[in-house]
């Protein structure tokens, strides 16, 4: 007989020693959030431009004007600075800091601190300075042109433009203000801090960063000193859960109070439980298709409104994307000031066919790269698909999100299938990006999307959209800019196709969740928990 | 002595081969790392400002030679892909992996090879059909689809262990870290709780990963054991009638070690590799996850840092089952 290690008692050991853990609800005062955070690499507003990065600075900083998360809608309100007034040229704003306000450190937030904030942001010139330089700052002029005079904060701008451009520029993440005592002493170099900054913070926002493991975890501990009153949340934790099934198992088990990364089957799987909610809001997001105008084929004006009817707009919304991502055929997105609803466009290759036989196009094939995200690899064979029922044949290549991006800043991607996301509340945000190519030429290496679609925009068209941006009346603005869309419907070749819709999932108790909406990003300090 | 120093030069060489391939492919790699830096919006400024600062300007024979330099100072240079210095990068993540790896090997070695010598000496014999059943799924069932019907069945509906992560959030950042290890810390410091928590966290994927280096150690283990059976001497054995268990354990088992070590230690350079999708499914933040996010944001640094970690480990456990070899067969000098 052979004394053989015994399997079953081995087994029956191993069962024993699982922790039959009770595993509880979080906190009351403890908010676990399941969340992709891999792309973030700093936590400097000067420089951080990724979407998970910004939730989270926005939560450890304020800046001069701010949403009030319970109530969105009301667009941007005074925060650090407590009132401003815009000078009869429209070309001076100055703003009066709000008193007794102080940062983490103890430091009192002044007039000075969020005059080097400005400047820095400008002087390093990286992530998203362009929302600050767009008003004509530049390194060499912005210590004059943003200047502290006491508790006043001077902005002078290079033209008269819509005070509602500038405040709502104002209120994204670049535009925070930062201790500038604190930050001092870490300066190496002309780095003004960035590197410290990267991996520190300096801000009055409602949380202080209490730890960051990269590819791991986020977590914020409440500001007992904020000016708003101290957040109901005393932690925010926010987990890097890469897999869609894990978040909802975690959620399921009550490990984390929200999952925000739920694929459609996920979110279909957890509605119909009753500790369970989904809060949908539009994001400010669009899917669109770029067609580049160095192709032969691809700049034939027909072609170009062929395409928009070989797009399955429906199909896609009612299958892969649902609920994630909503019919959108303009660049303005749902949320912002003169955002359209028209969607004129509708599958319907028998037109397209028309449109490409009357211009004498039977056959072509196009290559292009697509970056290897479901949605957009999915968006691209469903365009295949319907364009091969036109005659056209499209060939598709997978790649890497920076291999695409490599060869789209290069201009050679023939089809650009991906996401454009907006930088600050702003319809210009996107309107100066899809609508101006200030220069077509292929030497400049412009970034905006214009360009890398090699799209020359007709001179009216651009002019256009900048007198936009000097429009001080509400209501004309946001005529023009509806006018800017429907003319850019019917003749550009960057087409959008949908907008993004947030769907996050969270527990029944969790009160007013604000991801940010189409506009702002997710918003920690309002955020309560019933019973 | 002479040996031993002959040991650290074929060392120091194999690393700094490992070294120039991995930054030759690195650099050949069609992925730009300065656009992970700069991000879609940059003008071309701004990307060529990250350019030079990454030192991307320098020919290629430079950048070699500083990174080579700056790595003997100890120095893996920043990650672009975590905003973080590779060494605090390495210092998280690989303890993270080696705990993995060494419970997922523990439970693979204490049931592979009892396993695959039962099933030896039983030829044909039902346990060898079972082992036989058991390595088959382990070499043919997707880890992918193993992984989440594991969480879902003993995490999600019978509540038995820890969902994804290393930690439950109360334990997190509560142990003081001295290894890295969640396990051995908290026994230093005494933690049950915490220790327990780690524990019902770890015990899903270690199971998971030993039991795929189970099904290879128990096969390779069962034809090693069949091969040495099949020897004369065991047939010696058995005419001067020594008992079966003695046969097996004392005799074949005894002979079987030397190689036994080599397999095992290889299985368990391949599991520090780290599982990628092992470590992507119980958001298991080691090493294997760090090296391919890095890799596909082309960040080198931390690629080549990840290289060199794991290039020691497998060249350190050769090493090692060397040592083990010399000590275990008194043939070799």
């Amino acid at each position: 007989m052979i004394k053989s290690f015994s399997l079953r008692a081995g087994l029956l050991a191993s069962v024993m020693a699982f922790a039959p853990a009770a595993f509880a609800d979080t906190p009351k005062d403890v908010l676990v959030v399941a969340d992709q955070i891999d792309d973030i690499i700093t936590m400097d507003t000067a420089q951080s431009s990724e979407f998970s990065g910004i939730n989270i600075t926005n939560n450890l900083y304020d800046r001069l004007v701010d949403f009030d998360p319970l109530d969105m809608e009301a667009g941007f309100k005074p925060a650090l600075a407590e009132s401003w007034e815009v000078s009869d040229d429209h070309k001076t704003i100055t703003f009066k800091m709000r008193d007794g306000v102080k940062f983490h450190s103890g430091n009192p937030v002044r007039a000075e601190d969020a005059a080097w904030s400005l400047q820095r942001a400008v002087k390093l010139d990286k992530g998203l300075s362009f929302i600050l330089t767009q008003f004509g700052l530049t390194p060499d002029n912005v210590d004059e042109n943003v200047k502290a005079d006491g508790d006043k904060l001077i902005i002078k701008l290079d033209q008269p433009y819509a005070y509602s451009l500038v405040l709502n520029s104002l209120t994204a993440s670049v535009a925070s203000v930062i201790d500038k005592e604190t930050v001092l002493p870490h300066v190496e170099g002309d780095d003004f801090g960035n590197k410290w900054l990267g991996q520190n913070e300096a801000g009055s926002g409602p949380f202080t960063l209490a730890a960051w493991k990269p590819n791991e975890q986020v977590q914020l501990a409440s500001f007992a000193g904020y000016w708003n009153g101290e957040p109901a949340m005393k932690r925010v934790i926010v987990r890097h859960v890469q897999e869609s099934s894990a978040q909802r198992l975690l959620l399921e088990q009550g490990d984390v109070d929200v999952a925000r990364n739920l694929s459609p089957t996920d979110v279909e799987g957890v509605e119909t439980k009753d500790t369970v909610k989904i809060v949908t809001e539009p994001r400010g997001r669009l899917l669109y298709m770029g067609l580049n105008q160095n192709d032969k084929l691809l700049s034939n004006p027909a072609v170009i409104e062929a395409m928009k009817y070989l797009v399955d707009y429906k199909g896609m919304e009612g299958s892969f994307l649902k609920g994630q991502w909503k019919v959108h055929q303009n660049i303005v997105p749902t949320g912002y000031l003169g955002a359209s609803d028209d969607n004129p466009w509708t599958y319907d290759v028998e037109k397209a066919k028309k449109i490409l036989n009357d211009a004498g196009i039977t056959s072509g094939t196009i290559k292009t790269v697509v970056r290897d995200i479901a949605d957009y690899v999915n968006v691209a064979q469903t365009l295949q698909a319907s364009m091969a029922q036109a005659g056209l044949t499209l060939e598709i290549q997978q790649m890497t999100g920076a291999q695409v991006l490599d060869a789209y800043r290069a201009r050679q991607v023939p089809i650009f299938i991906g996401e454009w996301g907006t930088d600050y509340a702003d319809p210009n945000t996107n309107v100066s990006t899809f609508a101006i190519n200030p220069n077509n030429s292929p030497d400049v290496k412009h970034s905006e999307l214009a360009w890398r679609n090699a799209w020359a925009v007709p001179e009216d068209l651009q002019k256009k959209a900048m007198a936009a941006t000097l429009e001080g009346d509400a209501d004309k603005r946001k005529q023009e800019y509806l006018d800017i869309q429907q003319e850019y419907r019917d003749i550009a070749p960057i087409v959008p196709l949908f907008q993004k819709i947030g769907q996050d999932a969270m527990q029944k108790n969790v009160d007013h969740w604000n991801s940010g909406g189409a506009v702002a990003s997710v918003y920690y300090r309002q955020v309560t928990k019933g019973e | 002595m002479r040996l031993f120093g002959g040991l650290l030069l074929s060392l120091a060489l194999t690393l700094l081969g490992l070294l120039v391939v991995t930054f030759i492919i690195g650099r050949v790699m069609p992925i730009d790392p300065v656009l992970k830096i700069v991000g879609e919006r940059a003008t071309q400024a701004q990307y060529d400002a990250a350019y030079r600062a990454l030192g991307l300007d320098q020919p290629l024979w430079r950048q070699f030679a500083i990174y080579v330099w700056d790595v003997l100072h100890g120095n893996f240079g920043m990650s672009i892909s975590t905003g973080h210095p590779v060494v605090s990068d390495l210092k998280r993540v690989f303890p993270a992996t080696l705990e993995l790896a060494a419970l997922g090997t523990l439970i693979g070695v204490s049931v592979g090879v009892p396993l695959g010598v039962i099933a030896a000496a039983r030829r044909g014999g039902w346990i060898d059909q079972i082992a036989r059943v058991v390595a088959l799924v382990g070499y043919s069932m997707p880890i992918f689809w193993l992984g989440l019907m594991g969480l879902l069945v003993f995490y999600g509906i019978l509540g038995w262990v820890g969902g994804p992560g290393r930690q439950g959030i109360l334990f997190d950042g509560m142990v003081t870290e001295r290894t890295g290890m969640i396990l051995i810390d908290s026994l230093i410091a005494g933690d049950w709780a915490a220790f327990r928590d780690a524990f019902s966290h770890i015990i899903l994927p270690a199971t998971l990963l030993g039991y795929f280096s189970l099904a290879y150690i128990s096969r390779m283990t069962r034809s090693f054991m069949l091969e040495q059976m099949s020897s004369e001497y065991i047939l010696t054995a058995r005419v001067k009638g020594l008992s079966e268990t003695r046969v097996i354990w004392r005799h074949a088992f005894r002979n079987i070690a030397v190689p036994l070590v080599t397999v095992i230690a290889l299985s368990f350079a391949s599991l520090l590799e780290g599982s990628v999708l092992t470590e992507i499914i119980f958001s298991w933040p080691g090493i294997g996850q760090y090296v391919t996010k890095a890799m596909l944001a082309g960040d080198m640094n931390a690629v080549l840092g990840g290289t060199v970690v794991i290039g020691t480990c497998f060249i350190g456990l050769n090493l090692l089952s060397d040592i083990l070899y010399r000590i275990l067969d008194p043939r070799s000098e």
